[in-house]
């Protein structure tokens, strides 16, 4: 007997047209979510699709969307990154005083710093994690505690204000009258989506995620990989930390308290998944526009943030729910 | 006769078509220990998983005491009393011995709180009928192997058990922790219960087995008394007649041919002990041994994807490192794994991204993947091996074993590596598949690269290789001539025991021990 090399079902244009239903459910389904998510929020309220609530949106989703991203790598080879918010805080403190006391022109420098800190406590997550086989979670989980503690202890709890006006201009600067941190967002995406997608860095993190032990027989260096997700992650993390600053016109030791639920929540809600090796940039990108955007409609609405929170839980159960289902 | 427990005919079982078991055929009956016998592919495992609950057949009837069953889990099985032990069984690790045994059944004092003190008096009390000498209260992980398995029995029969399938119990300890096994087993046996039991180590059956059941490709052959038949011929009904290979013609005029890889005193504790070998430009060299003799730890040594202590690995005249296989891949070595679904394949990942996968960093030009070159190059190796897919960016998962296993085979030749080696390089894959890939691995020697291959199929490595090395217990035992050689001289070299040498050995053993309480039981821990 013959046995087919394929699997395929007994009526091929039934099964055809099922898959291929199937397949837009499932691949798209972020983006039939995201649909449906507008036009409830227009019919609800005349605000939701005006030019000015939608910059508002992606401007605010710019910064989860730069953590998500950074997450995305982690997730991908199969880790987890939960310091991510704090690392944030904490870069974002180190580069505004480096921002008050540094001349304007050397706005370059306040930038490395920042970014700097976060590839450090990135490496220092990707080392614990790979070369000390910390379980990720234990070890990011400490990353969290440490990082924000030194946030406090750095700025002696209290805010870092005066920054000097180039620092702002990642706040509330515009390029080609986009507002720079909707650009910042597009920049990283495209250079991650490359880096994912085209280089050999790139495939060595999905291999490292679908299976350790195969991409270890194939001559991957599953540990360098491993902890430079951590390290992008880290100093993501960075750069969102400077643009949050920015945008908030000073460093303030408690921002960003619970982002990294939010960053997880996006990259899962776009359905990568959490066992690792499967999974785009462009679903994390939508998920944190789900979440840009519930957030926003949810105070459009005028229904507060307590419901917000049980909202954005549920549905972050919900989209780890169609994961575990779509893999049967 | 006495009771009969089990009284399975006509069991058959089918994967996708193809079929594993044709008709398998058993009678347990009550106080004796059975021997199931096979070679590879012989639907053992198929039957017992079926009689397990963990497949269900497609055809025939099973009664267990008595009464036809249709297990749809292993739980059902259980309710039926029957149980398994195996190698793979794995215990809480860090829990106590009793709290192993009890594990989900423990004696409650109130609703919902555990009685430790009822625990551990009730593990001694089992352990103590069975004349089991283990602790109740150690942990798991500070036992033996042997040790881990007489909790697992213990455990079965705590659950009334009366039938006991052990799979290949003694694969992976040592010699006198076997005896203490056997005696279990017979304590068990002369209490009323059934054994069936799977071992390639023949001495073990006539050694414990009362009666025996040959299985060969699929089919029930025969059953008798252990008394009624002897090596010579249990081996003849496992193999069967000798099919008549297309034997490749022996390496003439190639002696002057360059020696590919050397390997010299390649050890790594007791798991394999001073190899040494060396393969020339169209060598096949097969390796044939048992489970447990260190063949497929050797393999991974020789290719760092696991541990050597000493000795030396030269490939094409330079040295490989231990652990790293990203420096066997860029010197010319390539491997194909023992199992393909975990360290070979990344399932999830498309076909062609498997193929390209050892080899990325020479597709691309700045560390970005040229795709045009993937692209090609994955197109010639799926047209190459025939890999029978409708696109190569379809996820590997999705394919049959057959081509899994070539689209293994065409990860490893797009390294073009001078050196392949293969463990079981055709297992679960279907005859015609079979007969592609041994096409493969020749025409791969014939055009000057050199093949090693592991392998239990004897037929296989007879078919394919001029030499075959046969380890036994870690350590290469003897080279044999292919040419000269049979399945039945194979599988006698490899399972036989070193009679005079062990034997000397084992009486030293007993009589250390004889002063003691019970043999084995104070053997090495770990």
């Amino acid at each position: 007997m013959n046995s087919p090399s394929i699997r395929t079902a007994p009526s091929p244009a039934l099964s055809q047209a099922t898959a291929n239903l199937r397949n837009i459910l499932q691949n798209q389904g972020i983006l039939i979510a995201f649909i449906l998510l507008c036009v409830v929020l227009s019919m609800s309220s005349e605000f939701f699709l005006t030019w000015n609530n939608w910059t508002n949106i992606i401007r605010q989703t710019a910064i989860n969307g730069i953590l998500a991203i950074g997450v995305t790598f982690v997730i991908l080879a199969g880790g987890i990154d939960l310091s991510v918010a704090s690392v944030m805080a904490l870069c974002g403190a180190v580069a505004a005083s480096f921002s008050t006391t540094a001349s304007e022109s050397f706005i370059g420098l306040v930038v490395i710093a920042g970014l700097a800190t976060g590839l450090t406590a990135g490496l220092v997550n990707g080392f614990l994690v790979a070369y000390l086989r910390i379980p990720a979670f234990v070890a990011t989980l400490g990353m969290l505690s440490v990082a924000r503690g030194l946030t406090f202890i750095y700025t002696d709890g209290r805010p870092i204000s005066n920054l000097s006006k180039p620092f702002l201009w990642f706040g509330n600067g515009t390029i080609l009258n986009i507002p720079v941190p909707i650009v910042a967002l597009a920049v990283v995406f495209a250079v991650c989506w490359f880096t994912l997608r085209h280089t050999v860095f790139g495939r060595h993190v999905y291999a490292v995620g679908g299976s350790e032990r195969a991409a270890i027989t194939n001559g991957v260096n599953t540990r360098r990989v491993t902890a430079l997700t951590y390290a992008i992650s880290g100093a993501l993390a960075a750069f969102a930390g400077i643009i949050l600053t920015a945008r908030s016109t000073a460093a303030l030791p408690q921002a960003g308290v619970a982002y990294e639920l939010d960053a997880i929540a996006a990259v899962v809600i776009g359905g990568t998944s959490l066992a690792g090796g499967r999974g785009t940039l462009i679903g994390t990108l939508f998920g944190a526009l789900i979440i840009g955007t519930i957030n926003n409609g949810l105070d459009l609405l005028g229904i507060s943030s307590y419901y917000q929170q049980v909202v954005k839980g549920s549905i972050i159960v919900g989209a780890v729910l169609l994961d575990v289902s779509r893999r049967r | 006769m006495a009771e009969l427990l089990v009284e399975a005919t006509g069991v058959a079982k089918s994967f996708d078509g193809v079929p594993a078991l044709l008709h398998g055929e058993l009678l347990l009956a009550a106080g004796e220990v059975h021997a199931l016998c096979g070679g590879n592919g012989a639907g053992k495992s198929t039957f017992l998983n079926i009689l397990m609950g963990l497949l269900q057949r497609d055809a025939g009837t099973i009664r267990v005491h008595g009464k036809e069953v249709h297990f749809k889990s292993p739980s059902d099985a259980l309710a039926e009393r029957i149980a398994i032990i195996t190698q793979e069984l794995s215990p809480i690790r860090d829990m106590t011995v009793a709290e192993n045994i009890f594990l989900g059944r423990e004696p409650r004092r109130l609703p919902g709180l555990v009685d430790h003190v009822a625990i551990v008096r009730q593990a001694r009390q089992l352990l103590d009928e069975l004349h089991f000498e283990v602790e109740a209260t150690r942990k798991m992980s500070q036992l033996s192997l042997a040790q881990i398995q007489l909790v697992e029995i213990a455990r079965a029969i705590s659950q009334n058990a009366r039938i006991l399938i052990m799979d290949e119990p003694t694969s992976a300890i040592g010699e006198h922790e076997t005896l203490v096994l056997f005696s279990a087993i017979r304590r068990l046996t002369a209490g009323g219960v059934g054994v069936i039991y799977v071992s390639h180590r023949l001495e073990e059956l006539f050694e414990l087995a009362d009666r025996y059941t040959v299985f060969r490709d699929g089919r029930f052959v025969e059953t008798g008394p252990m008394k009624t038949i002897d090596r010579a011929r249990l081996v003849h009904q496992i193999v069967g007649h000798e099919v008549a290979h297309q034997r490749r013609p022996a390496n003439v005029g190639q002696s002057d041919a360059e020696i590919l890889l050397d390997i010299q005193g390649l050890s790594h504790g007791k798991q394999f002990q001073d190899i040494s070998m060396s393969l020339k430009q169209g060598d096949i060299l097969g390796i044939y041994g048992l489970m447990g003799s260190g063949r497929s730890e050797f393999l991974n040594g020789v290719y760092g994807i696991g541990p050597r202590s000493s000795g030396v690995v030269t490939l094409c005249g330079a040295m490989l490192p231990p652990l790293r296989p990203k420096v066997a891949i860029k010197r010319g070595l390539a491997m194909i794994t023992e199992d393909r679904k975990d360290s070979g394949l990344v399932l999830g990942a498309p076909i062609r991204h498997n193929i390209s996968l050892s080899i990325l960093g020479r597709l691309a030009r700045l560390g970005i993947v040229r795709q045009g070159r993937e692209r090609a190059l994955s197109a010639r190796m799926m047209k190459h091996l025939a890999v029978r897919a409708a696109s190569d960016r379809l996820n590997v998962g999705s394919l049959s074993g057959g081509n899994q296993q070539k689209v293994v085979i065409a990860r490893c030749l797009a390294s073009e590596p001078r050196v392949l080696i293969c463990d079981e390089p055709t297992r679960g894959i279907d005859e015609g598949a079979k007969q592609e890939i041994y096409q493969l691995l020749r025409d791969f020697a014939a055009a000057g690269g050199a093949v090693l291959v592991c392998s239990s199929e004897a037929p296989e490595l007879l078919q394919l290789c001029s030499r075959v090395a046969i380890f036994k217990k870690g350590r290469l035992k003897k080279f044999v001539d292919a040419a000269q050689s049979t399945q039945k001289t194979l599988l006698h070299e490899a399972s036989l025991n070193d009679a005079v040498q062990e034997g000397e050995e084992h009486v030293h053993e007993q009589s250390k021990h004889s002063n003691g309480a019970k043999p084995g039981l104070v053997a090495s821990y770990g």
